[in-house]
């Protein structure tokens, strides 16, 4: 709000703010949300900082992480194990690489809201900002780590096709589920710690029913193989988004069905967000 | 100007607390928790953890007209907080409704969201952004922001290398420049200097001649009755009192007074760890006798009793008793002052203060004890004894105080030397 629209909506109409018990389920109130985006913004630029502050890699940190995974895996499933496809590292990096965004930005907005105590009893703002900020700070992290894969896909002379054209799209959708998941744990998290604990174990199982080191299960797989993997969204996603960097076919079937559960799993994280979110005062 | 900024009607505040689990936890999370019962089954053997209803607020109703600076009194634990709190948003009502005519800035601790690591610059532009204020409105304040926190050599130094007064002083600055058209202010200038205090009252009165309007919560009656025209009295959740600061003030002063008669050992009413508590003060007599009253003159030991549930030892501890009337303190006893061996307090015992000749004239007192132990509060109750004293021969002379001087001031023992004649001046004012 700059100063000038600031006066200006004095002159027009005070502020009005009614208080009133919960009134049960209730919608993202977009608006306010945007008029809280100064803060969303200094979340996000905190949470960078303090890191890059704390730490003494800073920004190496956003890089290392998904090269040493991409590494393990090149090297003991690929090599070792001789897991098709696994050998490449730059196929390993991109799935790495995206299935990194999404487990960081998800893991860290799970533990945003009782790690943020004090802002939550002391002030108000639309609490949603914090889940989302957490998720911020992955992205800029996944920026950091795409400049890997961009040397990667230079040095092993991996060009890419129009299929490129769909990669910031995949990249809106793994935010996005990253944004649901994380929204829905935070408020879980806060309400019952338990979660804290059954996050990391998600996180695990949910790597290795992802196909990030793997191709896609060969089709002649049995239905419900096929079935488990068209709901989990990340396989769609890491998939597209793969493809859509090496220039191969992008499944679009499983895009679709995966960019349909994403928008159900994003809207209702959201309101149940909304639902407890009155409630995180109290119980934080 | 007369429309109303703040309007409260029927506002209630229920906690539910459950025993055996910490924190509160609504109705709605009950019914959650019903249907994630095996989760919590894990965790906890009853699931049926025993309820019971706390209402911190009920019927409150309250109306604040623009520009005014309302004062939020009360004991601890009356609901005061509960109140600036759902104005606030930060927690929701149970019942009623309240309406909030302009914008709202709240300021319930100092230094909402400091970053230790960050620099005294970052800060600012964080706690501004988290207040509420847009970057470009933290830009235009920055350089009085600093001017006012009188930190400016120390912007790009984290802030957890500040001193605790610099740290302070920036934090409230911040605060301080938020121009909303309605601030809720809960106890923040308990803390800092006496000087830097007085910076921030002057800001706060020139906040309020601006014509926005300030709800102030405090323990602190002068700084209530300087800068509140009206003030709220809060009890048990409920408003006890509304009316002219200097009227409410009193009724509070009566009503800490009139606790003292409940058992110390029940008041909630308190500050501290409490792992080790004052559960009664007795006044006796120079005999060491229970004295209802006391006399202006005579000797008193006031014994204080205090008991720990822990098998701790509390070493480096320190008890205090300070006498007030009118909110103002008439005089302090405190272990340390009198006497520097180390005091070790065990599972219960009791502290007698010896008084040879009590100082005070007429007139009701309130005792406020304290006890600390290797510098952590353990427990401080405001007006947890009441004393009650008669005239007696301070002076051994059958007289008194001049009239209108009952239960004003101390005594204290004093003697004269007259000098007939050529006045010969000693002080410095002779040349």
């Amino acid at each position: 709000m700059t100063a000038i629209s600031h006066s200006a909506e004095l002159l027009h109409k005070k502020l009005k703010t009614v208080i009133v018990p919960d009134s049960g389920w209730q919608s993202v109130n977009i608006q306010e949300l945007w008029r809280f985006r100064g803060l969303l913004y200094f979340l996000v630029w905190r949470d960078i900082k303090v890191r890059y502050k704390q730490t003494v890699l800073g920004a190496a940190w956003a890089l290392l992480q998904p090269l040493m995974i991409m590494l393990v895996f090149t090297v003991f499933l690929g090599v070792m194990a001789k897991v098709p496809a696994a050998n490449d590292p730059v196929f390993v990096y991109a799935g790495v690489l995206s299935w990194t965004l999404f487990a960081t930005a998800m893991t860290n907005a799970s533990t945003s809201l009782i790690n943020s105590e004090r802002l939550i009893t002391k002030v108000y703002f639309p609490r949603l900002a914090i889940p989302l900020s957490a998720v911020g700070s992955a992205v800029l992290d996944f920026f950091v780590a795409s400049l890997l894969l961009v040397s990667m896909m230079i040095w092993r002379g991996v060009l890419p096709g129009v299929g490129i054209l769909m990669a910031p799209v995949v990249f809106g959708l793994i935010v996005v589920a990253a944004a649901g998941m994380g929204t829905w744990l935070s408020a879980l998290t806060a309400a019952y710690r338990d979660f804290r604990y059954v996050v990391p174990f998600l996180m695990q199982f949910w790597l290795f029913a992802t196909p990030v080191v793997y191709s896609r299960p060969p089709s002649d797989a049995s239905f419900w193989l096929q079935t488990l993997i068209a709901i989990n969204p990340m396989s769609g996603l890491i998939g597209s988004f793969r493809a859509a960097m090496l220039n191969e076919p992008i499944p679009w079937r499983l895009l679709g069905i995966a960019a349909s559960t994403v928008a159900v799993l994003f809207v209702a994280g959201c309101f149940y967000f909304r639902r407890v979110e009155d409630t995180f005062a109290d119980v934080l | 100007m007369t429309h109303s900024a703040i309007s409260v009607e029927n506002l209630g505040k229920r906690y539910r607390i459950q025993h055996g689990t910490a924190g509160y936890r609504t109705l709605r999370e009950t019914l959650v928790e019903a249907a994630q019962a095996p989760i919590r089954m894990l965790r906890t053997s009853s699931v049926s953890a025993r309820q019971q209803d706390f209402w911190a607020l009920r019927e409150v109703n309250l109306e604040v007209r623009a520009g005014e600076v309302i004062g939020l009194i009360g004991r601890n634990g009356a609901g005061k907080s509960t109140l600036l709190k759902i104005l606030s948003r930060i927690t929701k009502p149970t019942t009623g409704r309240a309406t909030l005519n302009g914008r709202v800035g709240s300021l319930l601790e100092v230094g909402t969201g400091f970053h230790p690591e960050l620099t005294g610059r970052e800060n600012i532009y964080l706690n501004g952004a988290i207040l509420g204020m847009s970057k470009h409105e933290i830009s235009r304040k920055f350089d009085e922001i600093v001017d006012f926190a009188e930190v400016s050599q120390f912007l790009e130094t984290p802030v957890k290398r500040y001193s605790s007064g610099m740290y302070v002083r920036l934090a409230f600055a911040v605060a301080a420049h938020l121009e909303p058209e309605i601030l809720l202010v809960d106890e923040v200038l308990a803390v800092g200097d006496a000087a830097f205090q007085r910076k921030c009252l002057g800001k706060m009165g020139q906040v309020a001649r601006q014509g926005r309007t300030v709800v102030v919560v405090s323990h602190n009656m002068a700084m209530v009755q300087n800068l509140c025209g009206r003030t709220v009295l809060i009890d048990q959740g409920t408003v006890k009192a509304v009316g002219p600061t200097r009227q409410v003030v009193e009724i509070y002063l009566r009503e800490v007074g009139a606790l003292a008669q409940t058992r110390l050992n029940d008041r909630t009413d308190r500050t501290g760890a409490a792992e080790v508590i004052c559960t009664a003060i007795e006044i006796l007599d120079g005999n060491g006798q229970p004295a209802p009253s006391s006399m202006s003159g005579s000797p008193l030991i006031a014994r204080i009793h205090y008991e720990s549930k822990l098998p701790r030892v509390f070493r480096n501890s320190r008890i205090s008793l300070s006498v007030h009337k009118y909110d103002q303190v008439y005089f302090l006893m405190s272990t340390e002052l009198v006497d520097s061996t180390e005091l070790t307090l065990r599972r219960r015992g009791y502290m007698d203060f010896i008084v040879p000749e009590l100082p005070l004239s007429v007139g009701e007192y309130s005792l406020h004890s304290f006890i600390e132990s290797n510098g952590v509060v353990q427990d401080w109750v405001i007006g947890a004894a009441q004393l009650s004293v008669v005239d007696g021969d301070f002076y051994g002379t059958g007289r008194n105080y001049p009239a209108g001087w009952e239960g004003r001031g101390v005594l204290v023992r004093h003697s004269w030397r007259h000098v007939d004649g050529q006045p010969e001046l000693q002080s410095i004012l002779e040349a």
